[in-house]
């Protein structure tokens, strides 16, 4: 099994979504986050003093599948997510040892 | 700390019920209250009252979101320590009977003494003319917390303000309304320094003697490279409209009746800060390219400031010029905190500063109803202006560094910088603005 970890746009959420749900995933984890990459931050003016904000708002999207899936969920995230420009974000895919299903004790790739 | 104060404290106050005089209740035939008057100055002070936490929501707004509780606390603990101060002395000090001019005689009203229900200040209950101008008291110490935001020590803050109010408010409020060397038929020609609801000796003296303290004090810890950003704007966008609709109160009270000149007061209130919020969006967005939210929140509390001192004087195409000239000379004002360094937090001299100075000398240009100004051929009333403005700017910064350098010394001003960074909410309050 393996995890795979998107950074992605904040408007993009939605289109990962749907790309997702039409390859059959039935789940993900989605939670707000800043960082930065090669896209740098953006500078905002208050009352005509300039403040770098150097974190820049972001999502992260983790699904976790059996190994022989990953190749076609990263490639549906990277086909969904994508604009092109500077600031797309990144994928990760990391490995995952177990996986249980709390309610029933399922473990392994049955379980997610 | 707080025990060892409470016992003087208990004996002042039983000193204090001791020098009251027993109520002296008035004669049937002596002249009564004026019941419009008394209705709308009634109105009048609790609209100054919202002001406070129209300014508490304002300056709250603007800083880091560990500090929100101890900014909105500076302008809420002024309501109630200044309210206190006002009734033992502040009141007596400002209308009390006049000693050379500078100030009135502290015992003269001490603890409201002599003043009865039937008591009549003109046309209206001395009680109701004693909580309008205590509002006024407790605001404008509350202003110039807004330069000293995120960090200072909260008792510290609470023995400055009480100390500023006595030594500095109190005896400005005696110059020009109180009887004192600055009101008309004084000094200076007869004319006096014009200052209707208090451009000079609310917003210039608060601004300068916040630019005094922040000098004094230093920049907070990171500025200007940190991340200084404001954390919820939309509370300081409220705490502009209620601070809006508390200036009707402010200036328009300050005719102290509710007669032609309350009117006029109200309507010139109005324009300006229409024109101030427009004024400063228009320089924001010739200067940096967006017109903000943040700059229609100041720009309305900078049209309200500089139309203070001539409300009752100008005309209301006066007060489109007044009220747009504070929206673009006050954007011009927070820029210098940039270009010369200091920090000067939420910007209390910038704006009130600035825009107390500029109302001033406005109001010796385009006075021209119940006064004479430029406009009309009357030089001396600029003259005038300016020397109000000089006068208490001196007066204001030279108590201020004095009492700024002797608090420091003694109680110590600022909080350390591990506390800085941890946030006054939990340092001097022990609890956090937002558990969510």
């Amino acid at each position: 099994m393996k995890k795979i970890e998107c950074i992605i746009r904040p408007f993009k959420l939605e289109d990962v979504k749907e790309a997702l749900s039409e390859i059959g995933i039935r789940g993900m984890t989605v939670s707000e986050i800043r960082g930065f990459g090669r896209q740098k931050g953006h500078t905002e003016l208050y009352r005509g003093s300039e403040y770098t904000i150097e974190f820049v708002p972001k999502l992260k999207v983790e699904i976790v599948v059996p190994e022989d899936r990953v190749d076609e969920v990263v490639n549906t995230v990277v086909q969904a997510a994508s604009t092109g420009k500077i600031g797309d974000g990144k994928i990760f895919v990391i490995p995952v040892d177990e996986t249980i299903r709390i309610r029933t004790g399922e473990r392994g790739p049955a379980a997610i | 700390m707080f025990k060892r104060q409470t016992f003087p404290c208990l004996i002042l106050l039983l000193l204090a019920v001791l020098l009251v005089q027993p109520p002296v209740f008035a004669e049937t035939s002596s002249p009564t209250a004026n019941p419009g008057d008394t209705a709308w100055m009634l109105i009048s002070s609790a609209l100054v009252m919202l002001m406070l936490p129209g300014l508490a929501l304002f300056y709250g707004g603007m800083v880091r979101r560990k500090n929100v509780l101890s900014s909105m606390m500076h302008s809420f603990v002024a309501l109630g320590v200044m309210t206190i101060q006002w009734i033992f002395i502040g009141y007596s000090i400002a209308f009390g009977d006049s000693i050379g001019g500078f100030m009135g005689n502290p015992l003269d009203k001490f603890l409201l003494r002599g003043i009865t229900p039937e008591t009549l200040t003109g046309t209206i209950p001395e009680y109701v003319f004693i909580m309008f101008q205590g509002m006024f008291a407790a605001i404008t110490p509350a202003l110039i917390s807004g330069a000293l935001a995120e960090r200072i020590r909260f008792r510290t803050y609470v023995t400055f303000i009480l100390l500023w109010g006595t030594l500095v408010y109190a005896p400005l409020a005696h110059w020009v309304w109180g009887g004192g060397w600055l009101s008309q038929g004084h000094l200076l020609n007869g004319l006096g320094a014009l200052d209707f609801a208090g451009g000079t000796v609310v917003h210039l003296s608060s601004g300068i003697s916040a630019l005094v303290a922040v000098i004094l004090l230093g920049k907070r810890r990171g500025y200007p490279s940190g991340d200084m950003l404001p954390h919820n704007l939309t509370f300081t966008l409220l705490g502009a409209g209620l601070l809006w609709f508390g200036w009707f109160g402010f200036n328009a009270g300050s005719a102290v009746a509710a007669n032609a000149q309350a009117g006029l007061a109200f309507v010139v209130t109005h324009i300006a800060a229409a024109s101030g919020a427009i004024g400063w969006l228009i320089a924001e967005r010739i200067h940096q390219g967006r017109p903000s939210a943040l700059g229609a929140a100041s720009g309305i509390v900078a049209g309200l400031v500089g139309i203070t001192p001539a409300a009752g004087f100008v005309a209301p195409w006066a007060a489109i010029i007044i009220g747009f000239g504070a929206g673009v000379i006050c954007y011009w004002g927070v820029l210098a905190k940039g270009r010369f360094g200091y920090d000067d937090s939420l910007d209390a001299f910038g704006v009130h500063g600035v825009g107390g100075t500029w109302g001033a000398i406005a109001t010796g240009i385009f006075a021209t109803i119940g006064a004479t100004g430029l406009v009309l051929g009357n030089f001396q009333q600029l003259v005038n202006q300016i020397i109000g403005v000089v006068a208490a700017g001196l007066y204001a910064a030279a108590v201020t560094f004095i009492l700024v350098k002797v608090l420091d010394a003694t109680m110590g001003f600022r909080v350390d910088d591990e506390q800085e960074q941890m946030g006054l909410d939990q340092v001097e309050h022990g609890e956090v603005g937002y558990n969510f």
